[in-house]
C-alpha cells in the first residue's frame, strides 16, 4: 500500500513538470514570421524576435536545458575576475553560508543554553531578541558596510546576524522544556550541574535545537544569494546579479534551479542530522 | 637622458641607458658591472628583491645608473676592461664606491619618477560603454604597458561602487562624473575629499523611449511621463532635467524621474513601469536589440561633448601613492587616445563584450561605438560621434555640473564654482599624462559650452542658474 502510495505520488510529480514544461514550451515558443519585411541591413543589427516586430520572448525550456548542459561544462574554469564558472560562485557562497552559519551556531546554542536554564537572563534578553528577530537581512547590509567597511565580512556578519535567532531560540526552548523528572532524578542522583547539562539536558534538547539550526540554514542560504546580489564580487547571487545585467533570463532560470537544489540538499543534511538525535520517549 | 625609458612612444637610442653608442657595448657593461657591482652593495641598496616587475624596474634603473657612474669614472669601453682585469672588479667597485656613495645612489635611482608605490591595484567599473577606457585597458594591455597589475572589478552599481571605493576596497573607479563632486561636497554621502582625474567618455547616451510612443517625439507631450536615470548624481539626470524643463515641463512635478539600475531600465521598459529612460549604453541599444524602445535622441544632440563618466580615486590615494596615480592615468588617457580613433572601435568592441567585461551581445556594443546603429523605427542612422573619448577634464564642466546640482537643490547656499572644481577636476594631472604620452592638452582649464543652443559661461555661474525659468533654488 505505502509503495504504491510513493508510486503513485512520484508519478503524479513527472506528470505535473511535463505539463508545466509543455506549457511553458508552446507558450515561449516565437511563431513564425510575420512581421513587416525590413531593411536587411537594419535587420542585421536587431535581435531576432526585433526583427518581427516582436519583443524578445522568455527562453524555452530547451534553451535553459542547453544553457544549463553548458554551465556544467565546465563549472569550475576561472576565466578572469568577472568571469567564473557557476561551481566556483556556489563554492564562494557555501563558504560564506558556512562561515556566519558556524559563528552563529558558535554563539546562538551556548546563548541559548544560558537563556533556557536561567529565567531571569530569559526574562533580559527576551525583548532585545523579539525587536532585532524579525528584521530584514537587506536592512542589516547598509549599516554593516558602513561599519565593516568590508563587502566580504558584510555578507557573512549579515548571515551570522540572520541565522542565529532561530538557533538561539530553539535552544532556550528546548532547554527550558526538558522534562522536570529527569532534572529530579539527575538532583536525586547528586550529579554535578555541568554533567547534568551534558548528559541529561542536551540530549533532551537536541531534536529542538537541531530543528532550530535546520530553519536557520534555510535562512542563511536566502539571505546569501540577496547579499551577493547587493555586494557582487562573487558568489551566485552576484551570478544572478551579472545575468540580469546582460538581460539573460536563461542564464537566471539557470541559477534559480541550482539555488533550490543547493538549498534542499542543505536542508536534508540537517534533517538527516535531527533523524540522528531524534529519542523515543 | 634617463627621461621617459619604459614608456613606449618616447624613442630610446642605441641603448637602454643611453650612455653608449650601441646595444651590444651597453650589454657589455651590464654583464661586467652586475658582477662588479652587487656583492659590495648587497646591504646597502635595498633594491636587489626580484618579487615584482616594479622592483625588477627599479633594480634596472638603479643599475643602469649605477653602469652609467662606473663608465664616467672608468672611461671608454677598452680602458675600462683593461683596468679592470688589471686589478679585478671587486676591488674596482670597493674603490669607486670609496669615493662616490654607490648605495645612496643607486636609492635615489629607485625612487626616480618612475617608482610605483604600488602595482596590484582593484578598479572597480560598471558594466556600461562609458567605461570602456578603463575595461579596455585591460584586455588590451594598456595598464600592464605602464607597469600596473589591475584587476577590473565589476560592480553591481553607483552606491556600491561608492561605498566600496570610500571603505578602500577599490583604489580607484569609474564612477559618474558629479559623483566626485558629491563626494567631496558631501551630498549623498560623508564629504570625503575625491577627485576625478580624467573623463572617460564624452556623448554616448540617448533618450529611449517605449515603442508605444513612437508618436510622441514633442517632449511637450511627456506630462506624466515616467522617466528611469541611472543615478541622482549624474549627468543623465542632469541632461534629462534639462531638456524637460527647455521644452516647458518641470521635471519635479510634469514627469517622474527614478533612479533605476541600466539594466533594470530596459527590463522596466518591458514591463510598462516606465515610458523612458536617459541612460547609459549599451542599454538604449539593448532596448532597440530586444524590440522594446527606440532611440528617440542621443544626448550629443543636446550638448555635443558632454562629459558622462570618468575615472576617479580619493585625493588621500593620489595623494599617498602618486606616481601609481600617474601611471593609471597614462593608461586611461592611452586608452582613450587609442578609442578616440575610430578605426579601432571594432576591435575594442570585440574585446570589452566579452563575458569578463560588459557582458552583452558584441552586435550592441559595436552599434554603439561605431555610431552605425538601428535606432528602433526602421532607420539605420550613422553617427560617428555617438560616442567619443577625451579624457581630458574642463573645470568648466564641473562649474555646469554644480549649476544644475544647485538649479535643481541638490546643494543649497553659496558655492565657490571654481575652488570646487580645481579642487576635485585634476586638469593638471590629466594634462601631464597627456603631454607625457606626447599628446598637447589645451591651455585653458575653463571654456565656454553650448547646451541646446544656450551658452554657458563658466564665469558667471550664478547669473546662469537665474537664467532659468525652471528651478528649486
Amino acid at each position: 500500500m505505502f509503495a504504491s502510495v510513493r508510486a503513485k505520488s512520484a508519478l503524479l510529480s513527472i506528470l505535473l513538470l511535463a505539463l508545466f514544461l509543455g506549457g511553458w514550451q508552446i507558450a515561449a515558443t516565437p511563431t513564425a514570421g510575420t512581421g513587416p519585411a525590413l531593411d536587411p541591413e537594419y535587420a542585421a543589427l536587431l535581435g531576432a524576435s526585433a526583427q518581427q516586430g516582436k519583443q524578445t520572448p522568455m527562453p524555452t525550456p530547451v534553451d535553459v536545458g542547453l544553457r544549463i548542459a553548458k554551465h556544467l561544462e565546465a563549472p569550475f574554469a576561472d576565466r578572469g575576475t568577472n568571469d567564473k564558472g557557476i561551481g566556483i560562485q556556489l563554492a564562494y557562497s557555501l563558504a560564506r553560508v558556512l562561515l556566519g552559519f558556524g559563528l552563529a551556531a558558535l554563539v546562538a546554542i551556548p546563548l541559548g543554553f544560558l537563556i533556557g536554564m536561567s529565567p531571569l537572563v530569559y526574562g533580559a534578553l527576551n525583548p532585545f531578541i523579539q525587536v532585532l528577530r524579525p528584521i530584514s537581512p537587506l536592512a542589516w547590509m547598509p549599516l554593516a558596510l558602513y561599519t565593516i567597511k568590508d563587502s566580504a565580512i558584510s555578507s557573512i556578519f549579515v548571515i551570522f546576524i540572520c541565522s542565529i535567532w532561530p538557533m538561539l531560540t530553539n535552544t532556550a526552548f528546548g532547554v527550558a522544556h526538558v522534562r522536570k523528572e529527569w532534572l529530579n532524578v539527575a538532583r536525586t542522583l547528586e550529579v554535578n550541574p555541568l554533567r547534568t547539562a551534558w548528559r541529561v539536558i542536551l540530549p533532551a534538547a537536541a531534536p529542538t535545537i537541531v530543528t532550530g539550526m535546520r530553519i536557520s540554514i534555510g535562512i542563511a542560504w536566502l539571505v546569501i544569494v540577496a547579499a551577493e546580489m547587493l555586494v557582487g564580487g562573487t558568489g551566485i547571487g552576484y551570478f544572478v546579479w551579472n545575468e540580469w545585467n546582460n538581460l539573460s533570463i536563461a542564464n537566471i532560470i539557470t541559477a534559480i534551479l541550482v539555488i533550490g537544489v543547493v538549498g534542499m540538499l542543505l536542508d536534508h543534511m540537517l534533517g538527516f542530522a535531527t533523524k540522528l538525535v531524534t529519542y523515543q520517549e | 637622458m634617463l627621461d621617459n625609458p619604459y614608456d613606449a612612444r618616447t624613442s630610446i637610442g642605441g641603448c637602454p641607458c643611453g650612455a653608449h653608442a650601441s646595444l651590444s657595448e651597453h650589454n657589455s657593461v651590464q654583464a661586467a658591472f652586475a658582477k662588479l657591482t652587487q656583492p659590495p652593495h648587497s646591504d646597502a641598496a635595498p633594491v636587489a628583491e626580484p618579487a615584482s616587475a616594479a622592483r625588477d624596474t627599479d633594480t634596472l634603473m638603479a643599475d643602469l645608473f649605477e653602469a652609467a657612474v662606473v663608465k664616467a669614472v672608468l672611461g671608454a669601453d677598452p680602458s675600462r676592461r683593461s683596468f679592470l682585469n688589471l686589478v679585478g672588479s671587486g676591488t674596482a667597485a670597493a674603490a669607486i664606491a670609496s669615493v662616490l656613495p654607490m648605495g645612496f645612489i643607486r636609492e635615489v635611482a629607485a625612487q626616480a619618477p618612475r617608482a610605483l608605490e604600488k602595482t596590484k591595484l582593484d578598479v572597480g567599473f560598471i558594466p556600461i560603454t562609458c567605461s570602456t577606457p578603463v575595461i579596455m585597458a585591460h584586455p588590451m594591455g594598456f595598464y600592464s604597458k605602464h607597469g600596473l597589475d589591475v584587476n577590473v572589478v565589476r560592480t553591481a552599481g553607483w552606491a556600491v561602487i561608492r561605498d566600496k571605493s570610500i571603505n578602500g576596497e577599490y583604489d580607484a573607479a569609474h564612477m559618474l562624473a558629479p559623483m566626485p563632486l558629491a563626494i567631496s561636497m558631501g551630498a549623498g554621502s560623508n564629504p570625503l575629499p575625491w577627485t576625478l582625474g580624467a573623463i572617460q567618455n564624452i556623448n554616448g547616451q540617448a533618450i529611449t523611449l517605449a515603442t508605444k510612443h513612437r508618436d510622441k517625439r514633442d517632449p511637450k507631450d511627456w506630462k506624466g511621463f515616467r522617466f528611469a536615470v541611472p543615478f541622482d548624481y549624474s549627468m543623465h539626470n542632469y541632461l534629462l532635467r534639462y531638456y524637460v524643463a527647455e521644452a516647458g515641463l518641470d521635471p519635479d512635478r510634469d514627469i517622474q524621474i527614478r533612479a533605476v539600475p541600466p539594466p533594470e531600465m530596459v527590463a522596466n521598459l518591458r514591463a510598462d513601469n516606465i515610458d523612458g529612460f536617459l541612460g547609459p549604453d549599451p542599454f538604449n541599444q539593448r532596448a532597440v536589440f530586444d524590440g522594446v524602445g527606440f532611440i528617440h535622441l542621443l544626448t550629443r544632440e543636446l550638448w555635443d561633448g558632454h562629459p558622462c563618466c570618468v575615472f576617479a580615486a580619493s585625493r588621500d590615494f593620489t595623494q599617498k601613492m602618486p606616481n601609481t596615480f600617474q601611471a593609471l592615468m597614462r593608461s586611461i588617457v592611452e586608452a582613450a587616445s587609442f578609442a578616440h580613433n575610430p578605426a579601432n572601435r571594432k576591435q575594442i568592441a570585440e574585446a570589452i563584450s566579452a563575458q569578463n567585461y560588459l557582458n552583452q551581445p558584441v552586435t550592441v556594443v559595436e552599434q554603439v561605438l561605431s555610431g552605425t546603429f538601428a535606432d528602433g523605427l526602421g532607420q539605420v542612422r550613422r553617427v560617428p560621434e555617438r560616442i567619443d573619448f577625451d579624457p581630458y577634464p574642463w573645470h568648466s564642466m564641473a562649474v555646469w555640473m554644480l549649476t544644475q546640482m544647485k538649479r535643481w537643490g541638490q546643494i543649497r547656499g553659496d558655492v565657490n564654482y571654481t575652488q570646487i572644481a580645481e579642487q576635485v577636476f585634476l586638469t593638471a594631472d590629466a594634462g601631464r599624462a597627456m603631454r607625457e604620452l606626447g599628446g598637447a592638452p589645451p591651455a585653458a582649464t575653463m571654456r565656454k559650452h553650448t547646451i541646446m543652443g544656450k551658452e554657458f559661461d563658466p564665469a558667471n555661474p550664478e547669473a546662469y542658474i537665474a537664467s532659468f525659468a525652471i528651478r528649486r533654488s
